[in-house]
């Protein structure tokens, strides 16, 4: 099979429903031209002209509130937003309006909308350019939110989002972008609310989302080269999450660790942790163990940037501890 | 202008220049340690707008205070901000301005009134404002300058605050470098109207002058600091300027949104250290020997500075957990 980066398979998802569907249109900061500062949207503006990939002015908060907008009368619009920082900017449109429209309206309204952004540390941009915010959206009822961990799975997961008629959030990570993955050159469709177990394993679980998937990948090589045999599961979606698939793996394994970007506190691997001790607790044979990012700003220097994300080797450390059986009177 | 008032002068002049030319030397010395893959991250240079930073800054007090931008160097050094720990913060080290914690785009140098570049456009809106109010609370003459882009006029936030420092007269100079592009787009495609019709809607006096020629920059901003001070605020003021590099360092190949002979029109008619150097001489107020003195020092100051940036250490580890919260009086 052909491999593409995500970048390009991002850019075909959103060529090939543009095809498909002239209600779309995209919208957003140095979107067209420029093809977004991660030259994601290259092309786009080449095929589909000015009309339908829209540059915008700085303004998030305003640009959101025409998606919204328009979402509501016929469009299906797509957002651009160059940094998942600047959330915090459009949230009252996103948060108070898009997710609650269809809801308030008695099922009158919807609001097809999809907004593009991203998450992920490391890449030396500081504490405001290197958030992974995907918590904050989950947290809101109406809101759908995926994580794609692969050029595959942002493809498909694009694709299935722009279809959806309710507002969805889908973040990519930055540091994935030219990170290369064997995708068909057929479509496909990623149904949300379906995890995917990418290795299978007897020992323990490693729930991993987003840019954690490659950590808990590597985390399992190293470990079965010590004998431990991890399972790994991506769950794509965070809202729906597909619980079955993760309880059915821990009721196997009867370990878990839930690893994610995003802050450790009140976070995705709370949400997670939380579920499969309500829903498994009789199988397990240790506390879920909870992996996030460090409850810090995320420091600019690579010095202190470097320990505040879950690495391969602290998964590794972890998940011998909880099958050494160190955790059990841990608490 | 009188002649006397020229010599009397000549110092501040010369002071001026040197100003500028540490930000052109130390924006050549940040490109480098990109260049050389000595700096972590990207930055976004100031190389062109000194005279704007410098006018403006060099009719302030240390205790005034400014907000600066993601394109922030400028404004640290012209606020009086020094190199070595300029350089040791773009580097990440310890004895960064900030620790290394926040890097280019987030220097803060408290003791010289500068709150803080800013990663956000438009983000420091609030926090100038904010500064102007606490100052008249407070009873003290101190002014704010907000330095923003072009850019930060696609922000409601501007709109919001401008108007709650003119119905409350607050002592804040809102400074839009208007360097004809925010990124990659043009203003004209991102900003409807006049630019300064905005301001104008609140009933701020606004200004607009010439950002290449520090005098003129400088002339305004002493007129309007003085009386800001006397409760005349705020005022707005459009500066039209020209960044020589690309958004950022990583920005090289621009000619898809910037014609080439527009950067060198800006770059050789237009240079604001080379017209002014030309002023100084041409009024008698300095050699050419004592021009190249200065930019020497600098030079050499420069290097030092990066030097000792390169050799510094990063912070201990332990930092990382440290000033998420402020320390609080004990007992609470
Ligand atoms: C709220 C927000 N939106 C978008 C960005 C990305 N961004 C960084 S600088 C910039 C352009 C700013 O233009 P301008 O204000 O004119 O400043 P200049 O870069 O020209 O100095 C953009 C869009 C950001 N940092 N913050
Ligand atoms: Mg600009």
């Amino acid at each position: 099979m052909r491999e593409i980066t995500l970048s390009k398979a991002v850019n075909e998802a959103i060529a090939e429903e543009m095809r498909r569907d002239p209600a779309i249109f995209l919208l957003g900061e140095d979107v067209a031209e420029a093809g977004t500062p991660f030259k994601v949207l290259s092309g786009l503006v080449e095929e589909f002209g000015p009309d339908r990939i829209i540059d915008t002015p700085i303004s998030e908060p305003g640009f959101m509130g025409l998606a919204v907008g328009a979402a509501m009368t016929g469009s299906r619009p797509i957002v651009d937003l160059m940094f998942g920082d600047f959330l915090f900017l459009i949230m009252d449109q996103l948060c108070n309006q898009a997710a609650k429209t269809h809801y308030m309206s008695g099922g009158k309204l919807t609001v097809p909308l999809v907004v593009r952004t991203n998450l992920g540390a490391t890449r030396r941009s500081a504490a405001q350019h290197s958030q992974s915010l995907h918590a904050l959206v989950a947290h809101i009822p109406g809101l759908k939110v995926a994580l794609p961990s692969s050029a595959y799975e942002a493809k498909g997961l694009l694709k299935t989002a722009i279809r959806d008629n309710s507002p969805v959030v889908i973040f990519e990570d930055k540091l994935m972008y030219n990170d290369k993955a064997p995708v068909p050159e057929e479509e496909y469709l990623i149904p949300f609310g379906q995890a995917k177990i990418l290795r299978e394993g007897e020992d323990l679980t490693l729930i991993a989302t987003s840019s954690m998937v490659q950590v808990a990948q590597k985390a399992a090589d190293l470990l079965a080269a010590d004998g431990i045999s991890a399972e790994v599961i991506d769950p794509r979606t965070i809202v729906p999450l597909d619980e079955d698939t993760l309880l059915a793996s821990v009721k196997k394994t009867s370990r878990a660790i839930v690893i994610d970007e995003g802050h450790q506190s009140f976070g995705v691997t709370a949400e997670i942790a939380s579920r499969l001790n309500e829903k498994a607790f009789y199988h397990l044979d240790a506390p879920v163990l909870r992996m996030g990012a460090m409850d810090v700003p995320v420091p600019f220097t690579p010095a202190l940037e470097d320990l505040t994300v879950p690495t391969p080797e602290k998964v590794v450390e972890q998940a011998k501890r909880l099958v050494a059986g160190d955790m059990i009177h841990a608490a | 202008m009188a002649a006397a008032k020229k010599k009397s002068n000549a110092e501040q002049y010369l002071r001026m220049y040197r100003q500028m030319m540490r930000i052109r030397v130390f924006e050549d010395n940040a490109n480098q340690l990109y260049l050389s893959a000595k700096m972590p991250g990207l930055t976004h240079m100031y190389s062109g707008q000194e005279a704007v930073a410098v006018g403006i800054c060099e009719a302030l007090k240390t205790t005034d205070r400014i907000t600066s931008t993601h394109r922030g160097h400028g404004h640290c050094v012209a606020k009086g901000g020094e190199f070595r720990p300029m350089f040791a913060e773009l580097l990440g080290k310890a004895d960064g301005y900030c620790g290394g914690k926040g890097g280019s785009m987030h220097i803060a140098d408290q003791d010289n009134g500068n709150l803080g570049a800013n990663a956000i456009v438009g983000g420091s809106a609030g926090i100038a404002t904010g500064s102007a109010l606490s100052a008249k609370r407070l009873g003290k003459d101190d002014v704010t300058v907000c330095f923003f882009g072009d850019g930060a006029l696609g922000q409601g936030l501007l709109y919001e605050t401008m108007n709650m420092a003119a119905l409350w007269k607050l002592p804040v100079i809102y400074a839009c470098e208007n360097n004809l592009y925010g990124e990659y787009t043009k203003t004209e495609e991102q900003a409807a109207g006049d630019l300064t019709a905005r301001a104008k809607a609140f009933g701020i006096e606004t200004h607009i002058v010439d950002g290449q020629d520090v005098l003129a920059v400088n002339n305004l901003a002493q007129k309007l600091v003085e009386r800001c001070r006397k409760g005349e605020g705020p005022f707005f003021i459009q500066l039209d300027t020209y960044r020589y590099f690309g958004h950022h360092v990583g920005d090289i190949n621009r000619e898809y949104y910037r014609p080439k002979d527009e950067e060198t029109l800006w770059k050789t008619e237009r240079d604001p250290l080379t017209n002014f150097a030309k002023w100084l001489s041409d009024e008698g107020l300095v050699t050419k020997d004592e021009l190249k003195e200065i930019e020497a020092e600098v030079k050499a100051d420069a290097e030092a500075a990066v030097n000792f940036a390169l050799d510094a250490d990063y912070p201990d580890a332990s930092e990382v957990t440290k000033h998420v919260f402020a320390e609080n009086p004990s007992g609470l």
